[in-house]
């Protein structure tokens, strides 16, 4: 989760040793690292390099599992049929608008809502202890109470519409209610990691700004956002990631129906509903790889600011 | 606090502000409660609170096998690959945190690259490799995958928490006449437990919270989470909408996450933003 951050935390210098032991122990030192570090590695190597090197084999393959016995080497056949279907475009363009779209309100309600848990005079607690309830609740939970609040006359929301309409089947409306979802439960968690970011302005930078002049909106633009941009980048990455991978809030409230569905149903659908292993695999890794380029670009395109660097100056 | 007095008004504003939030927070979840409750004749009438009051779905859901062993499921899934990632976790995270060695940054690294991993990429080779070594649909079909996805941000935070603990605390222990193994028993574990316990919560609410890898490597009712349960619920009959099950059995799951929340709040916090930004 947290991870995006990893380089920044980790103490790179080499503890005191006495000089005429140190290769002994830093031998001893690199055994026991070796060790200590082992299952982990393992466990992670097994269940996840393994399987992807496998991924990208079974991608090649024409594999469908109700004919096993017609299985057979096609090269980069599967890759070609993907890209040149309307299906994958569809879904890439729908999983990249849900990610745009709730990623820029998370970012600016997760802002304000960092605001006012930082602020606040009153019930901070509360304030705090509340909103962990989205960040931990079980998306599918969630979703299902989405779902059935714009079901027309089950749900209190569907009531507030006009006669007769049913959001969850046009593609718009669906999709504005999935990213509502999304964006519920993920804002805590951009508006947490905001916070210590927040936490990080020093009071008396604010107040001297004050003193000279500026505004509130001054204050937040000119002050308190550039000091934040370490834990914004953080945020963003994060979010930008996870909201790629969208699934669950769309498997429950539309299955993917009438143009929702994104990258990760298309994989799903093509796995368990076709039983099209390798065209599956196939989606799997250009999803893998579009979330290696988002990625990439956001370390590169920050450059020195990308989350770690900054840190590590310190 | 700014230089500006707390008058009345403000503290209204701030109330205001505040309630706004904690309703935010908790429309959707006391509405799926309020749903629960509805009887099947009033579940759609659309009225935010049950006209009439009924605990019938709660008794339904516990009556059938597909419910309770889901939840059996989920909770020894969940427990089993939190201790487990935790146990992992906690070796790793005091090497990177304390030892030197080569590789550090490339361990690091791995783990940062699973963070970022979409989770479907492996579900097409893992639905295959433990369909041909007997895992599918099985407890430790599902522990696996769970352990590693929690890894990353098991070993984050932990070493993020280790970094913290005092250890010259330890020397002095031993100088003061304690065994290397009182030295960690009375000093470091008792400085070491609260960062394990706020990642053994993180990453329990992971695992209780997966619904992708729960659908797609179980099958049956022996290893079937309840978020996966749920999206199979169908009514007792086929006239029927299962809506009442369904809210039931999603404020079942629902408890646990509140619990925590009531009771940890704090180490949650800290856990999520350990370091994230503070370098």
């Amino acid at each position: 989760m947290t991870t995006t951050e990893v380089p920044a935390r980790f103490p790179v210098d080499t503890p005191d040793t006495d000089g005429k032991r140190r290769s002994e122990g830093a031998r001893a030192e690199r055994r026991l690292a070796a060790m200590l570090c082992a299952p982990a590695v393992i466990v992670m190597v097994a269940v996840t390099a393994y399987p992807i090197g496998y991924a990208i084999w079974l991608s090649l393959l024409r594999y469908d599992l109700r004919f096993p016995e017609q299985s057979q080497f096609v090269g980069l056949d599967n890759y070609v049929a993907v890209l040149t279907d309307q299906y994958w475009w569809s879904a890439f363009t729908v999983t990249i608008a849900i990610t745009v779209i709730s990623v820029a309100i998370e970012l600016v309600l997760g802002l304000a809502l960092a605001l006012v848990m930082h602020r606040t005079i009153m019930g901070r607690g509360t304030v705090r202890t509340v909103v962990l309830i989205p960040y931990g609740i079980v998306t599918v939970a969630a979703a299902f109470s989405w779902q059935y609040a714009w079901t027309p006359e089950t749900g209190y929301l569907a009531g507030l519409l006009p006669d007769g309409s049913a959001p969850l089947t046009e593609q718009i409306p669906a999709l504005a209610i999935v990213v509502l979802a999304e964006v519920w439960k993920t804002t805590p968690f951009m508006a947490l990691l905001l916070l210590a970011g927040l936490a990080l302005v020093p009071d008396d930078l604010l107040r001297a700004a004050q003193v000279d002049g500026a505004g509130p909106w001054q204050r937040l633009t000119k002050v308190i956002l550039p000091m934040m941009k370490p834990a914004i980048l953080v945020a963003l990455l994060f979010r930008t990631l996870d909201a790629f991978r969208v699934f669950d809030n769309i498997y429950v409230l539309t299955r993917g129906n009438n143009g929702t569905g994104s990258v990760s149903i298309l994989g799903y659908d093509n796995l368990f509903g076709a039983f099209n292993l390798g065209i599956g695999s196939a989606i799997s890794i250009l999803t893998f790889v579009c979330v290696a380029i988002i990625a990439f670009l956001f370390v590169k395109g920050f450059g020195a600011a990308a989350p770690g660097a900054d840190a590590e100056r310190r | 606090m700014m230089a500006v007095a707390d008058t009345p008004a403000r503290k209204a504003g701030w109330s205001v502000l505040n309630i706004v939030v904690i309703l935010y927070a908790l429309v959707p979840v006391l509405w799926i409660t309020s749903l629960s409750f509805k009887t099947t004749a009033t579940v759609t009438d659309g009225n935010f609170v049950p006209r009439e009051w009924t605990v019938a779905n709660y008794q339904g859901i516990f009556a059938t096998s597909e419910f309770t062993r889901a939840l059996g499921n989920s909770i020894g899934i969940a427990l089993i690959a939190t201790t487990l990632a935790v146990v992992i976790g906690t070796m790793a995270a005091y090497a990177i945190a304390r030892l030197t060695f080569p590789g550090k940054k490339l361990l690091i690294g791995v783990s940062l690259l699973i963070a970022m991993f979409p989770q479907i990429s492996l579900v097409s080779p893992l639905f295959e490799i433990e369909r041909a070594i007997g895992l599918f649909d099985t407890w430790p079909g599902l522990i696996l995958p769970y352990i590693t996805f929690s890894l990353p941000l098991a070993i984050y935070t932990l070493s993020a928490f280790f970094r913290e603990i005092p250890w010259e605390l330890e020397k002095a222990a031993k100088m003061d006449g304690a065994t290397p193994a009182q030295a960690f028993r009375s000093v470091i574990v008792p400085l070491a437990a609260p960062g394990v316990f706020t990642t053994a919560i993180l990453v329990f609410i992971f695992c209780w919270n997966d619904f992708l890898f729960a659908i797609s490597l179980t099958s049956t009712e022996a290893s079937r989470t309840v978020p996966a349960a749920i999206s199979n619920f169908t009514g007792s009959s086929q006239f029927e909408e299962p809506t009442g099950s369904i809210a039931a059995a999603a404020v079942v799951i629902t408890i646990p996450i509140i619990v925590f929340v009531l009771l940890f709040q704090r180490r949650i916090v800290a856990g999520l933003t350990s370091g994230a930004v503070k370098g």
